[in-house]
């Protein structure tokens, strides 16, 4: 009511607040973000940029746990280290003793799969790399390494430890990469049971402790204890590295399926070090699709693995 | 807040990013399942406290910045932050008047708001993240808030 206001009031505007527009630009952008990601892979360079810029700040984070193990290894006693070389010497020489068998087995076997006719399988190249502490979701699991495409790091490549699958790399940034582990609910792994040969899948639970084979039927024979170790199928793991060991196995009548579940031979949450492996495809895939692509799981799960 | 105010957006980012850190910090199992959204609560507080400063572009770079860090699908923090830090641009005068005690509930009810976004853009994306313990921070968070505010106010005014 403009005849009500005092002499000499200037007009005011009435302030229009823009705060719900800009909200929904932002969504609208994080929703674009979203689907580029998600969908296309379109934004690798971004991801990679956003990765190297995160990096000091997980460094900050390891360093401390870094600093504490530097700590505790250079203050040990020289009885501790005594006793820690003696124990390291004896498995060298069990381990030098099983080599020499497994030479003779691994000619015998070459020769063997050149009478079939059999492509050789073999991991070209190892490295070595260390897990970061750093936790990342609670809800996914995944590590990190210190290990990234500077030292040729790809995506959907396999991680083992001394005693089994680990995992396989996601996202791969200029100096780490993630890892999703096996017991990821988003990870599948083809696998094969070692005492007679059976071919299923290996789920993630969600717990690291524990896999789950939901495709068995129940009549499959399959048991307490049994071995099951990677197929080769699906062309990210190499043939034969032990995945988990089964650890229950149960029959519903009323069920078709068998419930089974397994627990990773790997020490999935408590490794320290892990090893990438660079393995020659035996099939070659199409280069502009990774072989397993982690980040669009219900997708991949197919055809990574194929139907048994 | 009467007395001297540090520069409010250098505060926001040199927060954001402790923020950041603590959100990663390597803690035991149990002690991670309770872990509240540190990041999210320093927005909120930002949002409430110093909205120049804590505007929308503020707490949908900082949700970025989460994403990126702990390596989830890009843009589903930024969502849900934004989203959040709206509602509380929104009301952050009827907020501020709140008694502590109300104000922790209706962080409670924020985070709330967030975790359930970030459960429906798990389940789009394909992650069946439906464990219990997602809800967890959501409480951690709220019961958190009454320091947190304690905390953020001192290191703001003190000079």
């Amino acid at each position: 009511m403009p005849a009500l206001r005092e002499p000499g009031a200037r007009y005011a505007p009435p302030r229009v607040s823009t705060l719900g527009l800009r909200a929904l630009l932002l969504i609208a952008l994080s929703v674009g973000l979203m689907v580029a990601d998600h969908r296309q892979h379109g934004l690798a360079l971004i991801r990679s940029g956003l990765s190297a810029a995160a990096w000091p700040l997980q460094m900050l984070v390891h360093s401390p746990v870094a600093a504490w193990d530097w700590l505790s290894a250079s203050t040990r006693t020289r009885h501790e280290l005594l006793a820690e070389n003696e124990a390291l010497r004896s498995a060298a020489r069990e381990n030098d003793l099983k080599l020499l068998r497994l030479e003779a087995i691994e000619q015998e076997n070459r020769r063997l799969r050149a009478l079939v006719n059999a492509a050789p399988r073999d991991a070209e190249r190892v490295q070595a790399a260390t897990v970061l502490r750093v936790d990342l979701d609670r809800l996914r699991h995944r590590v990190l390494i210190d290990r990234g495409a500077r030292d040729g790091v790809s995506r959907g490549q396999p991680v083992i430890d001394a005693s089994g699958i680990v995992g396989q790399t996601t996202n791969v940034g200029p100096l780490a990469a993630e890892v999703i582990l096996l017991s990821d609910p988003t990870h599948a792994v083809p696998v094969q049971v070692e005492r007679n040969g059976l071919r299923t899948i290996a789920v993630g639970s969600g717990d690291s402790e524990r896999l789950t084979l939901p495709y068995l039927p129940r009549n499959a024979d399959v048991q307490v204890d049994d071995l099951l170790v990677s197929s080769g199928l699906g062309g990210v793991f190499p043939a034969g590295l032990p995945v988990a060991r089964v650890a229950e196995v149960k029959r519903d009548p009323s069920q078709p399926l068998a419930i089974v579940s397994a627990k990773p031979a790997a020490a999935l949450d408590r490794d320290r070090e892990v090893l990438l492996l660079w393995i020659r495809a035996r099939v070659a895939l199409p280069e502009a699709e990774p072989p397993a692509a982690p980040a669009h799981e219900p997708r991949a799960k197919p055809r990574q693995a194929p139907a048994p | 807040m009467i007395g001297d105010i540090r520069n409010p957006r250098l505060m926001l980012l040199s927060v954001t990013l402790v923020a950041l850190v603590l959100s990663a910090v390597p803690l035991p199992h149990v002690l991670d399942l309770l872990r509240p959204d540190f990041v999210l609560l320093t927005i909120i507080w930002f949002a409430l406290m110093l909205p120049r400063a804590g505007g929308l572009a503020a707490a949908w770079l900082a949700g970025l910045a989460l994403d990126a860090f702990h390596g989830v699908v890009l843009g589903e923090n930024a969502l849900a932050f934004v989203v959040v830090a709206f509602l509380v641009h929104r009301f952050h005068l009827r907020m501020r008047m709140y008694p502590l005690s109300q104000q922790a509930l209706v962080v409670l009810v924020l985070l709330l708001l967030y975790q359930f976004l970030l459960f429906w853009i798990d389940g789009v994306t394909g992650h069946p993240a439906n464990a219990w313990f997602r809800w967890l921070p959501v409480l951690t968070g709220a019961l958190l808030w009454p320091v947190l505010t304690g905390f953020l106010g001192r290191i703001m005014t003190r000079s």
